[in-house]
């Protein structure tokens, strides 16, 4: 079911044109045949679920990625980003997600940073700070450019963000989800600067997740899904269950088998769990969550990227010490889980996303690896033996069927589906009431996908209850019992098993209203 | 798909060589070759130069065994020279002047060493601040402190008595015991207390949860913490224990020269992270080991040694350590790809 490629009719020709857009990461292709193109004074938005591709494609633009396949035209002319620099000499300017300022320099040295106006090598301060007074005045900001930029809110930052693109004579500017960190009346203020932007004859590439923005500001809007191109349309011809549609529209190929539950009462239940991870006074990442799973039962979380889903498990896990308000509540006793210590007595186990950063010692062996958690039962009065740990280690990654050739490598020389048995191999080892999997699945081939898949009917099975989070939209429908689905830290929606649909998880996931039974 | 380790069985040999362990271990062997060439008229192949190269050395490799958990967990401790000195002035003070037995001058000892290490170790656990920072805070402190508590002059044996004039109270008999040679003159005490000072923390390390942990958190610290590691504490413990080592040095210290000096151990702190980094640990954590440490202190040590005994200048001897040290650590770097 391709969608027609539609609008290709050029009432006015294109700024800025990709095609062919292809690119491969160690043999993986994770961009094929993209097609993409900003008019002057145009905000075309791109939209797609996580891991669509639409990242790999703006860091191609922006020069992150220099060598890829197809075609890319500016103002007529091919060119090809080598690298930040140069795109932004080309006059494509990229606002990422993390800003790119340098907090304790001055706001004028953050935007003249690199190519400052200077005399013999000297940086001539005034002229730099008129110039740079003259940008942000342009954005309606009225700050001193001499302050250093961590002194202002993200929002202001994101704005100078922004005067250092026009500074640098932009004509296009691609915003990746600038609003993520923005209340109501900023938000506002960045539109109305990107319609001055519209008339001033820049291109606009808006990344968004969020349905409404999306109605509001698009003109045009190109889907991505699966590193593929599926659709550009006009707004106007694209109300949201279409976008949807192309959004989530991919044939369920693959299915996963998910066993007869044997759902028992429930296990663990938490209450208007609020989660502060940058410090209480600072804004909640999910506020006034509550849930309930129970034994036997995968409770799937579904969700866009800063959904806070990840904030809630490391929350429930003790991660921010006491910055978490709300109640829990395991095997109907009431617990506080203030460090991953506590949490880890009461039973609780959390597989981070990142099992590089946050899951593994990459430099200790897999059975160090696999009894860390558990080492003091391990341990006689302290000192190690040697041997139980090797049976221990054994038996957990031998139920998962790791494979490696010795349990004394390094973890960090395994592949990344034998890492990920190993991270997990740590939690089994103490016997766990809750696992909580954020992206069990990622960034592994399929074969140990299904392995893994295969767990967690087995775990289900010993009356052991999940928490799942995950992005791909197929896992989470055949693996979850139930599925909850959240917003900016909020739950939009919970469906059963048999109600849920990609539709109606990705709308709601979109904080789409519609779809928003509490609301 | 299986894992397996990217070499096979034929390059074994090589795959030795190329080891942490190898490589500090060629090192070694390179200064004991130049040794032998350069052997100051057959100066080198005495037993007494080997007997004083390991006495000289093992102040140094005490407080290295000390400093080697502190980096593998990914910290580092420059206190140690100051705390020696101002173990050594406590030690002293206690022995020489008020004449307390050995084995309350020994345990008053090791708690002033373990109390500044804790305080280093609260200070970069809970209060996160760089140990770096910390360490050297406490390094500044424990001098002062030392100088505080001797007033400013040498602990020796020679003091004012009441009549106004100087008279020599002796030297205590642990000062005499620590300073000795034993198996018929071959081996100072030093280097016994050394050997001990090495197995203990190897047991720790190679044998105990702790040494475990360590590892963990300098190899990764937010996920040891996630996985239930009680970071806090065992930073905290591993500042300790290091405290403790530089207690055993002070007092070493203060036997060899009789006297508590709170001028001694100046400078020692960057010795004994040369030979720690030398070995082949990392200064970025959760890579090494007590062993790779015990040769490069005999490293160091022994590269001292051969430049003393064919007499050159203590300025060309300085020079030239700094610039086999560089040399040492470029070939350490290349283990890991």
């Amino acid at each position: 079911m391709a969608p027609i490629a539609q609008n290709q009719a050029t009432e006015m020709p294109a700024l800025l044109r990709m095609t062919g857009i292809g690119k491969q990461f160690g043999g993986v292709k994770v961009l094929h045949d993209v097609q993409f193109e900003v008019r002057a004074g145009e905000v075309h938005v791109l939209a797609g679920e996580n891991g669509a591709g639409k990242s790999t494609l703006i860091k191609i633009l922006g020069g992150i990625h220099g060598d890829f396949e197809g075609r890319i035209e500016l103002d007529g002319t091919e060119v090809r980003p080598k690298s930040p620099l140069h795109a932004s000499e080309l006059g494509i300017a990229i606002i990422h997600q993390e800003l790119s300022l340098i907090g304790p320099m001055s706001v004028a040295d953050n935007i003249f940073l690199g190519r400052m106006p200077a005399r013999g090598g000297f940086v001539v301060k005034a002229e730099q700070e008129k110039q740079a007074t003259h940008w942000v005045e342009r954005l309606g900001l009225d700050i001193d450019v001499r302050r250093p930029v961590e002194q202002f809110p993200i929002a202001i930052q994101q704005l100078i963000e922004i005067a250092k693109a026009l500074s640098q004579k932009a004509k296009v500017i691609v915003m990746d989800e600038p609003t993520s960190a923005l209340n109501k009346p900023e938000v506002e203020k960045l539109f109305g600067l990107i319609q001055s932007l519209k008339n001033q004859g820049c291109g606009i590439v808006y990344i968004s997740h969020k349905m409404d923005e999306i109605e509001r500001i698009a003109d045009r809007i190109t889907v991505l899904r699966d590193g593929g191109w599926v659709g550009t349309a006009t707004a106007s011809e694209s109300p949201v269950p279409k976008l949807i549609q192309w959004m989530v529209g991919r044939e369920m190929s693959e299915q996963f088998p998910r066993h007869a539950t044997h759902i028992g009462s429930e296990l663990f239940r938490a209450e208007k769990i609020s989660v502060f991870p940058q410090g209480k006074t600072c804004t909640a990442a999910v506020r006034d969550l509550s849930l309930s799973v129970k034994a036997g039962e995968i409770l799937g979380i579904g969700g866009l990227q800063g959904s806070g889903a990840s904030e809630l498990f490391l929350g429930l896990f003790g991660a921010y010490g006491s910055a978490v308000q709300g109640s829990l509540f395991l095997d109907g006793q009431k617990i506080s889980l203030h460090s991953p210590r506590q949490a880890i007595r009461s039973g609780v186990a959390l597989l981070t996303n990142d099992r590089k950063a946050t899951g593994l010692v990459l430099s200790l062996s897999i059975i160090a690896n696999a009894t860390l958690a558990g080492l003091p039962r391990l341990t006689k009065g302290g000192w190690c033996i040697p041997a139980r740990e090797r049976d221990a280690a054994a038996a957990t990654t031998g139920s998962m069927r790791l494979r490696a050739a010795s349990l004394d490598m390094p973890v960090g020389s395994l592949s990344g589906g034998n890492q990920q048995k190993v991270a997990i191999a740590k939690w089994l080892q103490m016997k766990p009431k809750l696992l909580l999997l954020d992206e069990p699945t990622r960034g592994i081939d399929i074969g140990a996908k299904r392995e893994i898949y295969q767990l967690m009917n087995e775990w289900t099975a010993q009356g052991i209850a999940i928490l799942l989070i995950t992005s791909e939209m197929p896992e989470l429908l055949t693996l979850s019992d139930r599925i909850m689905v959240m917003h900016r830290g909020e739950c939009t929606a919970e469906f059963s098993r048999e109600q849920a649909t990609p539709e109606k998880i990705l709308a709601a996931a979109m904080g789409s209203v519609t779809a928003n039974p509490k609301n | 798909m299986e894992d397996k380790p990217n070499t096979n069985a034929s390059d074994g040999f090589k795959r030795l060589i190329l080891s942490p362990a190898g490589r500090a271990f060629m090192a070694l062997a390179l200064v004991i070759i130049v040794g032998g060439i350069f052997n100051a008229n057959g100066a080198f192949f005495k037993t007494e130069t080997h007997r004083d190269a390991l006495r000289q050395m093992s102040v140094y490799g005490i407080l290295a065994c000390g400093l080697t958990p502190v980096i593998i967990s990914g910290g580092i401790d420059l206190a140690v020279g100051s705390v020696l000195a101002l173990v050594a002035v406590i030690c002293s003070k206690m022995a020489i002047h008020w004449g307390y037995p050995a084995v309350v001058v020994f345990g008053a000892s090791l708690a002033a060493g373990a109390l500044c290490g804790s305080i280093s170790g609260l200070i970069t656990a809970r209060l996160s601040v760089q140990p770096f920072i910390a360490t050297l805070a406490m390094m500044v402190f424990a001098r002062g402190l030392a100088k505080y508590a001797s007033g400013g002059m040498k602990v020796s044996p020679v003091v004012l008595g009441s009549d106004g004039t100087y008279h020599n109270v002796g030297i205590p008999a642990l000062f005499q015991n620590v300073d000795h040679w034993i198996l018929g003159e071959n081996v100072s005490v030093v280097t016994i207390i050394f050997a001990i000072c090495l197995f203990v923390a190897w047991l720790l390390m190679a044998r105990h949860k702790f040494g475990r942990y360590i590892y963990a958190i300098g190899g990764n610290e937010e996920a040891s913490r996630l996985s239930g590691v009680p970071v806090v504490g065992i930073k905290t413990l591993v500042y300790a224990f290091s405290g403790m080592c530089a207690a055993v040095a002070g007092i070493c210290q203060a036997a060899q020269e009789q006297q508590g000096d709170p001028e001694a151990g100046a400078g020692y702190e960057l010795i004994a992270i040369a030979m720690v980094v030398i070995g082949g640990t990392s200064l970025m954590g959760g890579r090494g080991g007590i062993g790779l440490t015990f040769l490069g202190v005999l490293t160091i040590g022994y590269l001292d040694k051969i430049l003393s005994i064919n007499a050159v200048p203590e300025a060309g001897r300085l020079v030239l350590t700094g610039i086999i040290i560089v040399i040492a650590v470029l070939t350490q770097r290349r283990q890991r790809t």
